[in-house]
Parts: C-alpha cells; structure tokens; sequence
C-alpha cells in the first residue's frame, strides 16, 4: 500500500502544485489521479519515486517512509511508464526492456530471456527484438515502455499519461491490453491522465484533482458517476454520467427470451408457431446458432430460408451475455433497426433477445439494487460509528 | 624521387621529408589537435550539461579564441614554444574546442525528454545518464563537429609552414614559390584535399558503424515506421477486453 499523508509541494517562485493531499493507494489495483492540467497530477504521480520531492508531508510505501530510502533502489522497485516512451534510442527493443534488470546486476542471458518472455506478454512479436524505436510505430512502442517497466517485476508501476500520444484506436487497445496484463499479474498500479473516460475504463479508484493540486473526490468509477462530490466533479466527469455508468452493471440478470428465434432450417410451420408470440420481427440464425438477421414473420412463408441472408434487417451488434454491461446491451438495442438486443455466448451464438422496454426494467432493477448496496454500506457505517468509544 | 627532377614528387631537399614524410607530418599536426581537443572538450561538456550556468561563458570564451586570426596565434605562441610543431598543435586544439564544445553540448541536450526522464525513473545516476544514454546519443552531432573540426586542421596545418617549415604539405606552397615550381602547388593542394576527403569518409564511416540506431537516408524513419505499422506484428491481442479486431494497421497511422 501506498500512504500519501498530506503532501505539499510548493516551488521556489510560490506556485503551489499539490496542495495537502492525502490518499492511500491499495495495493493490486489501478488508482487513477484525473484532473485538468495544473492540478498537480504527474508531480504527485513523481513524488512517489522521489523524482520531485515534497515541500512537507510523507509518502509510505508498505509503512516505510520512502525518504529514508536509498533513492535509486527506491526508483528501481517501481516501474514507470510516460508519454511517447521516452525509449533509449540507441538501444535495441530488448535491449531497451533489459535495462532494469542489467542494472540490477542481472547476467545478459537471464536478462535477454526476461526481456523476451515480456515482449511475448505485452503482444510484441519476437521479431522486433533486434529493431531500434524509430522503427516502431507509436503504439509498439508504448508496449515496449510497459515491457521495460515490468522487466524487473517491481510490485508498483507508475504510468504517466502512458496512452496520450497515441490515437484513438491505438489507445482503446492498449488500454484493454493494460487491463489483461494487471488481470495476470495483479500490480499496484498509479496511473495519471486528464482522460476522463480513461480513468472510469480504468480505475478501480479514482482521484480527481482539480487545478492548485487540491483533491476535489477519491471514489471508485461508479461512486463517482452516481454521486459526484460537487459541481467540479460533476462538471469534470461530464454528459451522460447516468448512461456512463451503466457500465458497471452487467448483463447477467437481464432477462432474455429465446421466443423469436428460428433457425435457417426452419419449416413454415415452426416459423408460424413462432410468429404466434406478438413479437413483431423473428431473429434467425444460420444452423450453428449465429445470428443472421431479423425479418417480419410474413416475409418467412415458405420457411426460414425463404429470405436471402443477405435481405434480412441487420441486427446491428450483438452483446456477450454476462461480461458486457447493461450499457453494451443498450446500445445494442437503440442500435438494432428492430429495437431488440441480440445476446451471444463466447462463442458467438445466440442465447436470446431482449427489447429496449426489458433493459429499462433490468437497469431500474439495478439501480434498486445498487441504492440498497448503499444504503447498507450507509447504514453499516453509521452502526460502526455508534460502537466506537 | 631524387632532389634534382622537376616531377609533382620531386621535392626540394630543404624540406628535409619524403613526400611520404610530409603527409605523415601533416596528419600528425592535425589530427593531435582534434584529438586532444576531443579529449578536453568532452569532461566540459559534461561539465555544461551539469551546471548549465557554466556553458555561456565558455562558449563566450571560446568563440572569442576562435576570432584570433591563425598566423597571429603562430607568431604569438613563437615567443613561447619556438618554430616547433607545437606551435602549431596548440591552435588548432583550441580551434577543435570550439568546434566540439557547441557540438556535444548541443547533442547531448538533444535527447528527448521523456528519454531522460525516463532514465532518471530507472535509477540512473547522473553519471551512467551522461554516459549510457547523453553521449551516445549525442554521437551523431559529434561526428558532425568533429568532421569540421578535422578538414579545417587538415587545411589549417599549411600555415604551419610560415613559422620554420612547420606546414606538413603546406611547406610545398612556400618551395612553390621560391624555386618557381608551381607543380608543387599542385601537389600541396591536391594531397591536402584528398588528405581531408579521405578523413572525411573515414569519419562518415565510423559514425555510421556506431550509430546503427539511426534512420538512413531521406525518409527513412517514415519508410520504418509504416513498415512497422504493414507487418502483421501488433494484432496480437489475445482477448484484451473491447480490444479492436484491427490493431496492427491502424496502430502506424497514429505516427
């Protein structure tokens, strides 16, 4: 765990950059500082491996003051990643993610095999080894900056606006790579962009700071986006908290029906049987269960594969049962020309649908849930206070 | 090659040296001083990165030394260290300087940020950045000082020739004149240039065997890049939650 117990840091001309911030960063998760530019997040962020150090207040590092130790051991315990890189240029891609551990006094072979083993896991193909950064794009070379920070296993990793440089496309991916690889190896994890969105994908915690290094809320995502702690925040975190944090409920209660589903070997008579049910539109899927296309009921006389595939509505994107959210399944469905969901397995098979007018049940029923979670923790808390001397 | 022709290489015998005798001199009057100035330039430098208040003054210092018209640096240093090659040695060294110093101080600053920072975050001390990642980096604008630095020595040394037959193949334009041989002009600046292309390649060459880390010829690095981003190389995203289908082409057009 890291304390940060009420660090400031003030400069020579009097700019105050952190201002009395106080936060404990657990450890195996991602802790996000977001905050406009000026509030203090990247000096906190090098606070911690001591490359600023504060004006007053302490940084613990697993009840260790971290000011007490020997400053490059301190810095080679943690790994860090930054903006572009910042890959050695003379270097090659494994000779880049061996640095840590060579320093560390490692012999070359066990070092070029460590760095060989993280290129695999950072999705690096083996056959850049021997190229030099400048003939990595960018976002290659972002994945060696990671390589290079786990090369030595450090149990924290500091990222500084890691994804920043790199478009759109680019980021999403290497944001979701991130979080396969803190899935396998369970960091502590201190991660700073000005991304909004970034830290809600992100952060199990998230710090917002707002400009003068004040903390404004350290919440996790869905606590911020349902309870902002005042305007700032409110204004930070920006449109559509309410459909944003839909994320965080999943689709695993939603209640799917199977009734308008006919397969492509259907006979007219099934296809009728199934009509019988009011839906307006039946979905049909080839004879392995993936889905081809909604048609009108009226359309399928003479079987199911009366229609071309080619002709049928298209059924937009379908959602994973269980592991998306509630706000993949309602895209989904106000995506659908028909207005129905279509839900697949891990295997892209169809395990039902479900109108826009069931996802409004599941997300109210959500909600209901989520305020009783709330309350209980409300409540549970107040139960403590009482019982305390 | 006897005293009495009249052929480019028959060289008169005040010169006291074979024609291979002068070359050997001339390469030694020039290139002690680039090395010696090599030597002394690269601790300042050092020295500038680490206290940038140090830099101004002596590169104020410096390009002063450089203003100094080269026969008067001979004749003043005469009173000094006589008509010797050391004479001649001690201007060009200072004229390497000033040629160096600007060079490594500006190609060590050239390193980017991040890179530094990055090193800092790894536990480099001060003296493993300078020297594992400053310097080598700065090794392309070295080359470039140090290029200019020795084809101004290799053409400076001639004067040399003023102070007592201390010119290298210079000394050849002098017995030009004297003996009314004006082939010998020609071979004094026909070596001399050759001498300083020769070099010239030689530190093209070496530059490009220590740099292998950096892009070649024009375009280069976009040709890489867009090498990189075509090979099939980044799709391997295994799963990566909301990971897009099509990461490895659309990620090198984010350079």
């Amino acid at each position: 765990m890291i304390q940060i117990e009420s660090i400031t840091k003030r400069y020579a001309d009097g700019t105050v950059a952190v201002d009395d911030l106080s936060l404990e960063i657990p450890d195996s998760s991602i802790t996000v500082l977001v905050g406009p530019s000026g509030c203090g997040k990247t000096t906190t962020l090098r606070m911690i491996n001591r490359m600023v150090e504060p004006s007053s207040g302490r940084i613990l590092l697993d009840g260790q003051d971290i000011h007490q130790q020997p400053v490059n051991a301190l810095r080679r315990s943690m790994g860090y990643v930054i903006q572009n890189a910042g890959l050695f240029p003379h270097r090659t891609i494994l000779a880049n993610i061996a640095t840590v551990p060579r320093m560390l006094g490692w012999d070359k072979v066990r070092a070029r095999k460590r760095a060989s083993e993280l290129m695999e896991r950072v999705g690096l193909d083996s056959s850049l080894a021997k190229r030099y950064p400048y003939q990595l794009s960018g976002g290659q070379q972002q994945r060696v900056g990671v390589a290079r920070a786990l090369a030595a296993d450090p149990p924290v990793l500091l990222m500084d606006e890691p994804f920043s440089a790199v478009d759109p496309i680019v980021r999403k991916v290497l944001q979701g790579e991130l979080l396969r690889i803190q899935e396998e190896l369970g960091k502590t994890i201190v991660f700073v962009t000005h991304d909004i969105d970034e830290a809600i994908r992100l952060g199990d915690t998230i710090a917002v700071l707002r400009t003068g290094g004040k903390l404004a809320q350290f919440a996790a995502p869905d606590d911020l986006l349902s309870h902002p702690a005042d305007a700032f925040v409110e204004d930070f975190l920006g449109a559509g908290r309410g459909v944003r944090r839909l994320s965080f409920f999943t689709s695993a209660g939603l209640e799917l029906t199977t009734a308008p589903i006919v397969a492509a070997d259907a006979t007219d008579a099934q296809v009728a049987e199934r009509a019988a049910a009011d839906a307006p539109y039946l979905l049909v899927t080839d004879t392995d269960g993936k889905p081809l296309g909604w048609a009108e009921p009226k359309s399928l006389t003479g079987g199911a594969s009366s229609v071309p595939a080619a002709e049928l509505i298209s059924y937009g994107r379908p959602f994973e049962s269980g592991r998306d959210s509630l706000r993949d399944a309602l895209d989904c469905a106000v995506l659908s020309p028909t207005g129905w969901a279509v839900a697949v397995d891990d295997t892209g098979r169809v395990v039902g649908v479900a109108s826009q007018l069931t996802i409004g049940d599941a997300i109210r029923r959500a909600h209901a849930e989520k305020g009783a979670e709330a309350s209980d923790r409300a409540s549970a808390a107040a139960a403590g206070l009482k019982v305390a001397p | 090659m006897s005293s009495g022709g009249n052929g480019y290489f028959d060289l008169p015998s005040d010169l006291q040296h074979s024609y291979a005798g002068l070359i050997e001199v001339h390469l030694t009057e020039s290139l002690i001083p680039v090395g010696i100035g090599l030597a002394v330039s690269l601790p300042l430098a050092a020295l500038c990165v680490r206290f940038r208040w140090l830099y101004p003054p002596l590169l104020w210092v410096s390009t002063i030394l450089y203003a100094i018209p080269s026969i008067a640096f001979f004749v003043f240093l005469i009173d000094y260290t006589g008509a010797s090659q050391t004479t001649v040695i001690i201007p060009l060294t200072v004229y390497t300087f000033v040629i160096l110093l600007p060079a490594i101080v500006d190609g060590v600053r050239s390193v980017p940020p991040e890179t530094l920072a990055a090193s800092e975050a790894m536990g480099f001390n001060s003296f493993q950045r300078f020297y594992l990642v400053q310097l080598p980096n700065a090794v392309p604008a070295i080359f470039a000082g140090l290029r200019v630095a020795t084809v101004s020595s290799i053409s400076l040394v001639s004067i040399g020739s003023i102070i007592g037959n201390q010119g290298g193949l210079g000394n050849l334009l002098g017995d030009a004149l004297a003996y009314h041989r004006y082939n010998l002009a020609v071979t004094s600046v026909v070596s001399i240039a050759v001498l300083g292309i020769a070099l010239d390649v030689l530190l093209i060459g070496l530059r490009t065997l220590l740099t292998p880390w950096m892009p070649r010829g024009r375009g280069a690095a976009r040709k890489a890049a867009i090498a990189a981003a075509v090979e099939p190389t980044d799709s391997a995203a295994p799963g990566g939650p909301g990971s897009g289908a099509k990461p490895a082409e659309l990620e090198g057009a984010g350079r």
